[in-house]
Formats: structure tokens, sequence, C-alpha cells
């Protein structure tokens, strides 16, 4: 049997996209497979009593060794801000290349917890930075000192004792250029380095809350419990600043994408389903009610998606149990379009992430696709008629060229750079300036604009011609012609409509970091937990594969 | 020192700022971050003319021909650059061209670095006392590659190179001949027992 990849007209609609979840191919499950049987280490832990100082934790194998350097500060609990203009952090970090000298520590040690006006060198990969949930991190200083265990129900319901607010690599504020690093085997697939440090960093933050509350009580301090170290993860505040990355990166959007595509596809071919893999994807489903179940935010839009994604997982499970039949012919297949049929988007892509677990042998090697060099695609191929053009837009983007433009509803938003923050911003066309200095973000509209400038001309006129005439569309010619290779390289809905939620585009790249328990905090930012689950480093070398779907147990 | 990134993103958003479409801005920040990868002074050459470019008209040539004057002030070497890349499949029948009084032509280099690779062909660049030779985009090779670059070119002459050898028959013929020391004389049992794919060892 041969069944189609999904149709991108449907899957990179925003609010499909904002329906992901984490799955096999997420980034951080597939660097803790990758780094599994590298040797962690922690070579530094130089904190005062309170848990200021330094520390430096690794991962080694034969002679390569990344180190990520923390820097723990004093913070006012007035100056401790998750937004973007933030200008102090509770701790700030780096992921070094190889084994820190003490001058890099010393050097370091003067720019990472500036951040963004800090300078790193090309000896850095990443770099972040982290606030303390106080509430729990205070709560689980003064059980473990006092020689309890913390209040489950309070950790359980944050999840983290540190969040971070932004990741960096690839070149930012001087660390190293990708190209410098890109060739090494252990690192192909997208932020590997960004994955390793958020990992690293859970492990600090046990370590410092487990540090202060032993100097606090040296006689009677407890140790937090490794099953409840587990069920942490690292939290994150993300805003707006993800959205433009998966417009700016078509070709990685598309591998990213296609390997979902793939690995569905691949799962819905399989004739006869072994009984393990299908006991494994029911024990997965079944098992997950709790993530949904735990899964605590305040927004309503979010409350929404989470009610409708349990109610339908519940009627998925009662059909798994009471209707189906694991034996028949191609029973994924059977299981996809019973989801199409029968439940919210929210729910089959949830299903369709836990179809992947029982198939590491058709997720891996996909996992290997996920990158992207965007470079091999840029020149635009101007040998090529505007005919080709028209036709590709018309195959590509046929329900965009259906929008409407023309009226204020379909042009509200724009987005810019904040000169303050130089971060990205999404406003009101119509009741704030600087519209003119808008991002090339609004693709939806140029393209649209594109098509109906073609329309006038004639088919066989050379793309070389049309651009003399036409650099304003520029950006879009080149976009046509990667989406004629890439097919779900275009987000296929209008990013400046009045109805964009831009946490869908947010949240669709944060599903494939591997992120949990979205928590939007209004329409342009959102909380997740990161790890939460997650063997411990000294757990790597043999750890269950699906721990994302046993937290709690 | 600044990473490869910061210098893309930096020169597409001054690319932009300076009046250029996204498209275009998005052109010059590639060519300017491969430049100083190179090791040219791109930067300072692109911030020049920026710079210049408030006080002073530049003029811009769509279509490319065999001779390119300008009518009075010089040529940009960006449009000129991206309209080269653009029409390179065109430009290449007329195996050279050139361009007169072109403003800041190091600039214009970075696009035609990009357009030797296109094409599949090294490009010669000449204008006053200054060579370029660039190579599929791989490498340059230039007779000032650590001296200042004029910002301004009289004459700029481009030359498409056929793909040919950059060495004579009898230079290849005698290295050919010492690499035959590494063959083994057959002898008639083992011409009979060690079959093999010929005398010409392909790896």
């Amino acid at each position: 049997m041969n069944i189609e990849l999904r149709d991108p007209n449907i899957i990179m609609k925003l609010s499909r996209l904002g329906s992901f979840h984490q799955s096999r191919l997420s980034f951080l499950r597939s660097f803790l497979s990758e780094f599994k049987d590298w040797q962690y280490n922690r070579d530094l832990f130089n904190l005062d009593q309170e848990g200021y100082g330094t520390a430096v934790y690794s991962l080694k194998k034969k002679d390569r060794v990344y180190s990520l350097i923390c820097y723990a500060n004093k913070i006012n609990d007035d100056e401790r801000s998750d937004r973007v203009i933030a200008t102090k952090w509770d701790a700030a970090f780096t992921l070094h290349d190889g084994v820190p000298l003490k001058e890099d520590i010393d050097r370091l040690r003067n720019e990472v917890p500036k951040q963004e006006v800090g300078r790193l060198s090309y000896k850095e990969l990443t770099l972040s930075r982290a606030n303390k949930s106080v509430r729990v991190f205070d709560h689980v200083v003064e059980s473990l000192s006092n020689g309890n265990q913390p209040d489950l129900e309070l950790l359980e319901k944050v999840g983290y004792l540190y969040r971070t607010t932004a990741v960096y690599g690839s070149g930012k504020f001087g660390l190293a250029d990708r190209f410098r690093i890109k060739n090494r085997e252990e690192i192909n697939g997208p932020f590997r380095l960004e994955m390793m440090l958020v990992y690293l960093v859970r492990q600090f933050t046990f370590d410092q809350v487990n540090h202060v509350a032993k100097n606090k009580n040296p006689n009677s301090a407890v140790k937090l419990d490794p099953k409840i170290c587990r069920n942490l993860g690292i939290g994150n505040s993300t805003g707006l600043g993800m959205a433009p990355f998966i417009v700016n990166h078509p070709t990685l959007l598309n591998n990213w994408i296609l390997s979902r595509e793939i690995a569905l596809k691949k799962i819905r071919e399989i004739k006869i389903v072994k009984t393990q893999d299908r006991d494994l994807f029911k024990d997965c489903v079944k098992s997950s009610l709790k993530n949904i179940t735990s899964w605590n935010t305040e927004s309503e839009y979010q409350l929404k998606k989470i009610k409708l994604l349990l109610k339908d997982t519940k009627k998925f499970i009662s059909f798994l149990e009471n209707e189906f039949d694991f034996q028949k012919d191609y029973p994924f297949n059977e299981i996809y379009l019973w989801l199409e049929k029968e439940t919210c988007e929210e729910c089959i892509e949830y299903v369709v992430s836990i179809m992947m677990e029982p198939f590491g042998d058709i997720v891996q090697p996909l996992v290997g696709q996920m990158s992207s060099e965007e470079e091999k695609y840029f020149n635009i191929p101007t040998e090529r008629t505007v005919g080709d053009l028209k036709k590709i837009l018309e195959n590509k983007y046929s329900d965009i060229l259906k929008i409407n433009f023309n009226i204020d509803k379909s042009n509200q938003k724009f987005w810019f750079i904040s000169k303050n923050k130089e971060e990205p911003r999404l406003a009101n066309r119509f009741e704030e300036n600087g519209a003119d200095l808008e991002q090339p973000l609004a693709i939806a509209r140029d393209i649209k604009k594109l098509y109906e400038r073609l329309l006038s001309l004639k088919n066989n006129l050379k793309i070389n011609q049309f651009l003399i005439d036409n650099s304003d569309l520029r950006h879009v010619v080149r976009r046509a012609f990667i989406i004629e290779k890439f097919p779900y390289s275009e987000i296929q809905d209008n990013t400046i409509g009045e109805k964009l939620v831009p946490i869908d585009m947010l949240r669709l790249k944060l599903s494939f970091f591997g992120a949990l328990k979205f928590d939007p905090r209004s329409d342009k930012w959102l909380r997740i937990c990161m790890f939460q689950g997650a063997p411990l480093p000294n757990e790597l070398k043999d750890y269950d594969e699906q721990w994302v779907y046993k937290t709690h147990s | 020192m600044k990473s490869l990134s910061e210098i893309e993103t930096i020169v597409k958003r001054a690319s932009r700022a300076a009046g250029y479409s996204w498209g275009i801005a998005e052109e010059v920040g590639k060519s300017i971050r491969l430049f100083e990868l190179f090791g040219f002074p791109a930067i300072k050459h692109l911030n020049q003319y920026y710079q210049n470019k408030k006080k002073e008209n530049f003029e811009e040539v769509k279509l490319i021909s065999k001779i390119n004057k300008s009518s009075g002030s010089s040529f940009c070497p960006i449009m000129l650059g991206i309209n080269f890349i653009d029409q390179v499949k065109n430009i290449e029948t007329l195996k050279k061209c050139s361009v007169e009084n072109l403003a800041y032509p190091l600039l214009l280099l970075s696009f035609l670095s990009r357009a030797s690779e296109i094409i599949g062909k090294k490009l010669l660049i000449s204008f006053d006392d200054c060579k370029f030779l660039l190579n599929f985009n791989l490498s340059i090779s230039s007779n000032i590659w650590d001296k200042e670059m004029p910002m301004l070119a009289k004459k700029v002459e481009i030359s498409f190179l056929n793909n040919e050898d950059n060495f004579s028959d009898q230079d290849w013929k005698n290295l050919y001949k010492l690499a035959e020391d590494t063959f083994v004389e057959e002898t008639d049992s083992l011409k009979e027992g060690a079959a093999g794919a010929g005398l010409t060892d392909n790896d």
C-alpha cells in the first residue's frame, strides 16, 4: 500500500502547526539518544553558601569535550524578569567547545552574565540565562534543609526549579558560526548544542538546590530524591523571537515537517504490526493521559484545546480498547483515518507523535535529515520563466492566492524589530507607527502581490528580466522556487491577518524542540517545560526511550 | 571578533535601510559575509559606499551588455552585481564584458564570485593594477589582497575563462610518467592470475 504524504495545504496551516506535539524526532530526545554513551562529569562546583559562584559540567567522548560553564549571581527580587528586556538573571550559562582554561572562565565571567551586551568568542557555542522559580526553589531548599522531600503537588504544578528566557547559538554575539562545527557527527541534528546546554543546566539546578540546603542546615539536610529530580525539567519563557526563525529558514522547516510526514507515511504503510509494537503504542497513549491532566495553564485558549484533547484522547482509547482490531492489515492507517474523522487537530497530531514510539527503526534515520544548508538553495534560477513561476504559485500557494488583501483585516498586523532590544515584535498596522519598517514576514501578502503582477506578463519572459523591474518582490520569487522543491517550507496562512495567533508559530518550533506543557501567557509568549521526566546525566547509558510518557511513575 | 552570522544579519538590515528591497538586502548579506570569510575588507567598503550613497547618486545597469558605460555618475556595484548574477548565463555568451566608472569595485567582486559558481567557470577581473581570479566561489587569487583597494574603477574588465587546464601537456606527461613508477610490470603469470580493471588506476 502506498500512502501519500499529507497535503501541505492542510498540514502547514497555523492551527495545525500550532497543534504539534513532541515526538521521537524532537531535538531534545535525539540529543539524549546521540549523547547517551558520552562521559558526563561535574568538573567544577565552586558555589558559596547561598549558591552563588561558578560551576562547570562536561560531556566527553574520545578527544571531544563540551563544557557548560555556569555563573550563578545574586539578584534582587525586583530585578528578576522573564521579559527579554531584563538585564540580570539568577544564572547565566555558556557551552564552551573543549575544556575551558582558567583564563576562559575568568574572561567569560565578565561577558556571559551580560548576555546580549556581552561578547563571546568562537570557542563558545551557545549562550543562555535562567531565573529561579523562587517559590519552588525556596520551598525545596526549606524542605531539604529540614530533612524532608518537597511537596510534590507544588512541584508538579510548576515542573521546574529554573526557567531559561533565551538560548542563543549559531554566531549570535560572537558565538561560533555553525560552519566551524557543522561537520561533527554528534551534532548532525538541529539545535543539538542548545539542547545540551539546557540539559546540563537542569543538572546544575539540582546540584545548586542541594548545595544551598546542605549549607543552610548541614546536620539535617537531605538531597533531593533522584526520582523527584527526574520529574523536574527546565522551564522556558519564549516570545516572538522564534516566529521569524521558521519563516527565515524555509528548507530547514521543510526538513523538520517532511521527516515527521515520512515517519507517519511509513507507519501507516506497515501491513502487520507486531504485538510488542502495538502494546507499546497503546501503553504510551494510555500513560500519556497523565501528561494531559497535569498540563497546567491559565490561558483560556489553551485550556479549551487541552479539554478537547483530553476528551478526544479518551474517546480514542475507548475506540482502541473496544472497537479496533489491531489484527487487520495496515492498522495504523485505519487509526489515522479514524482520527481525522473523529477527533480535533490537537488530538490527531498528539496521536501521530505517539505512533512513532514503537518505530525507532523508522524514526532514527530521519533524525539525520532534519538539518539543512539554506545557502544551497539561495540562488534564484533566473533562466526559468514567468510561466514556470506562475504555475508554482498556483500549485503551491493555492489557498494563499484566495486571500483578499484589499481588506484591512487581512493586513492588520506587521512584524518589526524593536530598536530597544533588537527583537521581533508584532503590532497593529492601523494603530501603531513603524509599518514602513516592516520585516519581510508577510509572505502570503507578497506571494499574492507577485502572482497579480505576473498575470499581466507573457509566460515566456525570463525571471532575470522580470527581476530587473520587480526587485521589491525578489524575496518571494526566491521562496517560490524553494517551495517547488521543498513542499513543507512555507506556512500556508496569512501571518499578518487579524486572526493570526502568533503562539501557533512558537508552538510549532517548540514541539520540534521537544517541549511539553505549552502554557500561553498571552497570544505572543508562552512558557514550556523541557526534559521533564528525562533521565539524569548519570542514567544516560541505559534509559527508557519512552520516558516522556512516564513522567509521574 | 564578529561572527559571519552577525555580519550577514547586520549587512542585510543596513542594506534595507540604505534603500534596497529585502530580496536585494538578502543577497548583499550573503555576498559580504562570503567576502569577509575570504579575507577581503568588504564591510569597510560597504560602509563607505552606504555613507556616500546618502550624498551621491549612483547609476544602475539593468541589462548588462558587452560594454557598459555610465552616463555621468558612477555605477552602483550592488545592483550591477545582482543583475550580473541574474543574467550571468546570457552574459557568458559575450565571453568578456567591461564596465566603465564603477564605484567600490570590491563590492561587485563579492557577487561575481557567486556568479562564477553558478556558471561553473572561473572569472578573471581586472581594473587599474588589480587582478582577481574568482574560482567557482571556492577561492580567490589576487595580486593585491593586502593592499588598499580603489574606491572607483575607471574600467573593469570581466572575462569568462574556459574550463581548461592551466598547465602544459608536457607538465602533465612528466607527472604521469612519474606516477607510472607506482605500477608493477605484469609478467605472463600475473596477466593471467591478477585480473584488474585496466592500466589506469581510477581511484
